[in-house]
């Protein structure tokens, strides 16, 4: 019955790109490399570099004209010059307000990650501990108010916390004096705990949802009572969920930008605002790329913690 | 009504030695990083055959196929199938195709797409694909069910189209891993003997990996052992049962009484072993290669040794022993005894129960004689 | 298991904080006072001003085409990483393509907005592209860091993809760039659909990237609607907000409700 020859199938129909595909081979660029290849080159020009024009940027100062800032590079005569100039960044360690800048955005954004745990923790183990059917809903509340805009939640916020807004008009009803919220810190950590409380609440929750009950039940069988129970189990097998969670919060908020200048006063210093203001108000370009530079040295290490962090979890997974 | 190909079942060309073998594996080693997976494996296999590769877990034989099937590159060796040289040519060029364990149907294709899938690669005439997988739905039995998505079938029905799927280029190998592994038990017996029909129907050669003996003795025209990346022994499966070469065969195939001797006799007729687990001395009825003095094992089946409670004659004042019938399993049809010798060295007999509800069946705790037959067990050098 | 009442209670809570802002927004958007925080009476006037106004809504179409080419620009790219990282395990400068591709993740957006500007502002000068900034250089800079985002959800929906399907297709005959268009795809597709809303979201929502990368005449919703609501509250903002809320709640309940489904028909296997 069988008809099978003892020749390879039939040699495939040569389509338009596979003669392509035969060309790169000899000049021996494989499909591999491409696919690794095309957005290395996209994510070197348009992130890597750039960070390096920052730093470039940030050794150099303020001049009239476009760009306003002195070349680095200069030709005169024949000889090429380049002219770095410090000043910037000794005008951010003897400045006064740059330093208070940076550790009020590490402390305003320290509270606010604490803040965010501390309530969306019980909300992640509240959903992880629900029903199976209802869990989906409740996910999906988290993750709506995340794809909604950002800028309209934090301006929600404005007409909430305002002298005559929805707080102030509910305390009102009760006799009570309008509570100075907006222009303040307070506000500031409201902002940030509103706008990113999905971010510590997915983790967790991704976390917690592997926990086994039986371990509970069993530690509850020994006698444990329930906030024994919690702190001895739940907790510790949380932490990488914890650590995520707060970077996702944490990194972010120190560089926040709209959350002050909406919902802050002029009192309330975050490194962002500076940033835009140098840029923007005061058209420093180099003084602002010196407090960018700063900014991610300040940044970097949470995000190698960060990434370590997701690194143990990935291995612990294994 | 056309002749029927001859099937290597029949011809047995294994034992031709001027056969021409279509699968030849030479040399073949694989390492993955210093775990050194299949260690210089050596293997003929001839056309229509339907061997199968036998291992536990981490024995080599998925690493095997897999390199026969082209997903890994031999470390070194050559793999040559219809006389070419395939060692490094891609799984797509090869005339070769795989049932997976899984059966990794196609999960967005319903099942005539799963299985035009491989024709439409090779551009065949879109009519002629048509036929062809109406052929092969008729083959596995499975007419009704073209237009269904796999997650509208069940386990078995899974399996069948993959199989289909496989056989649909009309490879001239087939590679199956592990087919009927996902199968409840009756399925699993109900379709070795599809599986056995369908190869002998078509003649394909078939390469199975599978960890479970029965299978492979059911299956098999011939089976390979493998352990820890070697093979142990190639053979029939009465080769492999009833003469295994080494203990490990001997005790990975059934069940098997291995005690441990020590040569007294090295004749050319015949070979005397003494073994003091046993309690006794073995006769053995032909010559053996070792020497005197020698220590080896001897391996017996339970179905081969004879319980009596009168003493036997023996053979040679040898090949008969005693003990106590410590537990007896009856499994209806047969019944298998526990019996410990006096050495304390304990050793399984079985009985068929030929004769129903027997009054005089040697029972728990009774003193019994142990005898077999001079040609009844292996003598083992390794 | 004793279900207390703690926990419910904190939830409930928990998603009221998240909630009433948002509501509270949607209510006066009908509010008939301009005084957004008074109510006066139900009226649906912000709804009618809002459509009549040239600048709101030339920004937001600029805004939606903007979304659209990022979007599917970062699906093509975020795709290759996810690809390069989850099926090549090896290749030089792995550690620093993985640590590129997540860096935007978690980077503050000024940083990002500050050196994109930059880079465009020294491109101009040496090269003389991009001439001058606008929707070219919005696009460039959300599709690389919106293209960090597609990798993490393609990639995480790549790392279970059971491989033996592409072994299989394989072993029918296909090469791996017919089995990646064949088969891979086709079953990763609501992960590369995901990454394109995601993509999408985030694009019409950026304010600070746009900010700085944008020039003259291309100014982008939100940093129209920023700059109206700087001054103070404003009621047709509310009304733009209600919309948008309105469709993202619908696309993101029809969503689950489409995801939930799949997993009940997957669930039928025998």
């Amino acid at each position: 019955m069988s008809t099978i020859g003892s020749q390879l199938p039939p040699p495939r129909r040569l389509l338009p790109w596979k003669g392509l595909e035969r060309r790169l081979r000899d000049v021996g660029i494989s499909g591999r490399t491409l696919v690794i290849a095309a957005p290395a080159i996209w994510l070197t020009v348009f992130f890597l570099i750039p960070l390096g024009v920052v730093f470039a940027i940030s050794l150099a100062t303020k001049q009239f004209g476009r760009p306003p800032y002195s070349p680095l590079l200069t030709t005169e005569g024949g000889t090429v010059q380049l002219t770095l100039h410090l000043s910037n960044y000794v005008k951010l360690i003897t400045d006064p307000l740059y330093v208070a800048a940076y550790l009020s955005s590490i402390r305003i954004a320290l509270i606010s990650t604490v803040i965010t745990l501390i309530i969306g923790f019980p909300m992640a183990y509240a959903i992880a501990r629900a029903p199976e059917k209802w869990r989906n809903v409740l996910l999906m509340l988290v993750i709506l108010p995340f794809w909604t805009s950002f800028l309209l939640r934090v301006y929600a916020l404005t007409g909430f916390m305002r002298g005559n807004g929805v707080i102030n008009q509910f305390l009102g009803l009760f006799g009570i004096e309008p509570l100075v919220m907006m222009q303040t810190d307070f506000a500031v950590y409201v902002g940030i705990v509103y706008s990113y409380l999905p971010f510590m609440i997915l983790p967790l929750y991704t976390t917690l949802v592997k926990l086994d009950t039986s371990l509970l039940e069993a530690s509850a069988d020994l006698g444990s009572r329930p906030w024994q129970t919690f702190l001895s189990i739940p907790l510790p097998l949380s932490i990488p969920g914890i650590v995520a969670g707060s970077m996702l919060v944490f990194i972010p908020a120190i560089g926040e930008f709209v959350i002050p200048s909406l919902l802050g006063g002029p009192e309330t210093l975050m490194i962002g605002r500076v940033l835009w203001d140098e840029f923007f108000s005061a058209t420093n370009w180099p003084r602002a790329a010196a407090v960018a530079v700063a900014m991610l040295v300040v940044v970097v290490i949470p995000i190698v913690l960060l990434q370590k962090a997701q690194d143990a979890v990935v291995e612990k997974g294994k | 009504m056309a002749k029927k190909p001859q099937l290597a079942f029949e011809t047995r060309p294994w034992r031709d030695p001027s056969a021409k073998p279509f699968v030849r594996i030479r040399n073949v080693t694989k390492k993955f990083g210093d775990v050194l997976a299949v260690s210089d494996v050596s293997l003929d296999i001839y056309k229509s055959e339907l061997f199968c590769l036998l291992g536990g877990s981490g024995s080599g034989k998925s690493t095997l196929l897999r390199m026969l099937a082209g997903f890994e590159t031999p470390t070194s060796g050559i793999i040559e199938i219809d006389g070419q040289d395939m060692t490094a040519v891609p799984p797509y060029n090869r005339p070769v195709n795989m049932m997976f364990q899984s059966y990794a149907l196609f999960p967005h294709m319903n099942v005539e797409q799963n299985i035009a899938y491989g024709l439409k690669r090779d551009n065949m005439p879109a009519g002629e694909i048509k036929d062809r997988v109406a052929e092969l739905l008729t083959l596995v039995k499975l007419q009704d069910y073209g237009r269904r998505k796999p997650n509208q079938l069940s386990g078995g029905q899974r399996q069948r189209v993959a199989l289909a799927r496989s056989l649909a280029k009309r490879p001239k190998l087939l590679l199956l891993d592990e087919p009927l592994g996902a199968l409840d038990k009756k399925l699993r017996e109900e379709t070795q003997f599809e599986l056995v029909k369908i190869q002998e129907s078509l003649g394909v050669t078939f390469i199975v990996v599978t960890h479970d003996q029965e299978e492979a003795m059911t299956l098999a025209t011939r089976i390979g052992v493998m352990n820890q990346g070697e093979i142990a022994m190639i053979g029939e499966p009465t080769d492999i049962y009833e003469y295994p070469n080494s203990r490990f065969v001997a005790g990975f195939i059934g069940s098997v009484n291995m005690v441990e001797g020590i040569v007294t006799e090295d004749e050319p007729d015949h070979v005397r072993i003494r073994s003091a687990e046993l309690g006794a001395d073995i006769y053995v009825g032909h010559g053996v290669d070792c020497a005197p003095d020698q220590i080896l094992w001897w391996a017996i089946r339970p179905e081969k040794m004879h319980l009596s409670r009168e003493k036997p004659e023996g053979e040679q004042g040898a090949n008969v022993t005693r003990g106590v019938v410590e537990d007896i399993a009856y499994l209806g049809d047969m019944s298998l005894y526990q019996v410990v010798l006096e050495s304390g060295k304990r050793i399984r007999v079985s009985q068929t129960n030929s004769v129903r509800g027997n009054p005089h069946a040697i029972t728990w705790d009774e003193p019994v004689y142990v005898s077999w037959a001079p040609d009844a067990g292996s003598v083992l050098t390794v | 298991m004793r279900r207390g009442w703690f926990l419910p209670i904190v939830a409930t809570l928990g998603f009221a904080f998240l909630y009433l802002p948002v509501i509270s927004l949607v209510v006066f958007s009908f509010n008939e006072n301009k005084l957004v925080t008074v109510w006066t009476g139900f009226s649906t006037k912000w709804y009618s001003e809002l459509f009549r106004d040239p600048q709101i809504l030339g920004a937001a179409w600029l805004s939606l085409q903007i979304a659209f080419c990022v979007a599917t620009i970062a699906l093509v790219l975020g795709t290759l990483c996810a690809v390069a990282l989850v099926r090549f395990k090896k290749f030089r400068g792995r550690t620093v393509f993985a640590g590129t591709v997540s860096a935007p993740l978690v980077m503050p957006d000024v940083i990002t907005g500050v050196s994109m500007l930059l880079l465009f502002v020294a491109m101009e000068s040496l090269i003389g592209w991009p001439s001058g900034r606008g929707v070219l250089t919005i696009i460039i800079a959300h599709a690389t860091f919106c293209t960090a985002y597609v990798a993490v959800v393609v990639q995480s929906r790549l790392s279970d993809f059971d491989l033996s399907l592409e072994e299989a297709a394989m072993d029918l005959g296909a090469t791996p760039a017919r089995v990646f268009f064949d088969i891979t795809l086709p079953i990763i597709a609501p992960a590369l659909v995901s990454g394109w809303l995601l993509a999408f979201t985030l694009s019409l929502d950026d304010l600070v990237i746009a900010s700085f990368v944008s020039g003259p005449g291309s100014s982008t919703l939100p940093m129209v609607i920023f700059s109206k609501i700087r001054l103070g509250v404003s009621p047709d903002v509310n009304a733009l907000a209600t919309i948008i809320i309105g469709v993202v709640a619908l696309g993101v309940v029809l969503a689950t409700v489409a995801q939930m489904r799949g997993r009940r028909q997957n669930a039928k296997r025998a």
